[in-house]
């Protein structure tokens, strides 16, 4: 019983490490699309700001589901 | 399976301050997910902020200045002047007969004053060898992230004059 939790355990975290690594990768892309828009808008181009906007809502959506997938991950794991 | 979390019979504290070590390590990840989910919000805002000031705000309006008489300078000549405000520097080119163009003369990449260069006709950072076109203040080598910003000239008579900045 007690090595079924701590397998259970085990594969909670990590499920929740990949999640968090994919959310750094996410998070990195992000950083990097604001300032790309930061430089294109400042050099007086506008027509990616509101492609880049959307793309950036998209990848924060992601963020998003990840932490509810880590939240509901925690709670199976430990709580049941 | 709910996709939200419901609400612990445990006190908050007690959630998020187990007594047991493998309680502990779900805990320092549930909180660094939630701390980069906010750092992605905070992108997010941001792109949202640029998209706003590039919608609604409108880019500011100068008024024209004098800045010289046609003829003042020679062909491929030079001439330095402050515009819209005295602490703006900005330089003219006379490229031909009856061709001027003006740019600011702060380097976008750390503001150094760039000089024209007859030579090679182009703008030319001496800092770190950033050049600019003449034809249009693109960037053609060198570090400078942005081209430079252009003054609008306006020819009246025999006098030009300086009415708005392009690509601040």
């Amino acid at each position: 019983m007690a090595n079924t939790e701590s397998h259970k355990q085990k594969r909670g975290l990590v499920a929740i490490d990949g999640a968090i690594a994919l959310i750094v990768i996410l998070l990195v892309v992000q950083i990097w699309l604001l300032s790309a828009t930061l430089e294109t808008y400042l050099a007086g181009h506008t027509s990616t700001v509101v492609p880049a906007a959307i793309f950036s809502g998209l990848l924060f959506s992601a963020c998003l589901a990840l932490n509810l997938f880590v939240d509901r991950v925690d709670k199976e794991s430990r709580h049941n | 399976m709910p996709l939200f979390r419901s609400p612990s019979k445990e006190p908050l504290w007690k959630e998020e301050f187990s007594v047991f070590t493998s309680d502990e390590r779900y805990v320092t990840r549930r909180q660094f997910t939630k701390f980069l989910t906010l750092a992605s919000l905070g992108m997010f805002v941001g792109n949202l902020w640029i998209l706003v000031k590039s919608r609604f705000v409108k880019a500011p309006q100068f008024s024209a200045m004098e800045i010289a008489e046609v003829g003042e300078i020679p062909i491929r000549g030079v001439k330095l002047f402050t515009y819209p405000t005295p602490q703006d520097h900005c330089i003219m080119v006379r490229t031909s007969e009856d061709e001027y163009v003006a740019y600011s003369q702060k380097c976008t990449h750390l503001s150094c004053a760039v000089y024209y260069s007859a030579k090679n006709d182009r703008l030319e950072c001496p800092c770190h060898q950033g050049f600019f076109s003449i034809k249009d203040g693109s960037v053609l080598q060198g570090p400078p992230p942005r081209p430079l910003p252009q003054i609008t000239l306006e020819r009246e008579g025999t006098k030009l004059f300086a009415t708005g900045v392009k690509g601040t």
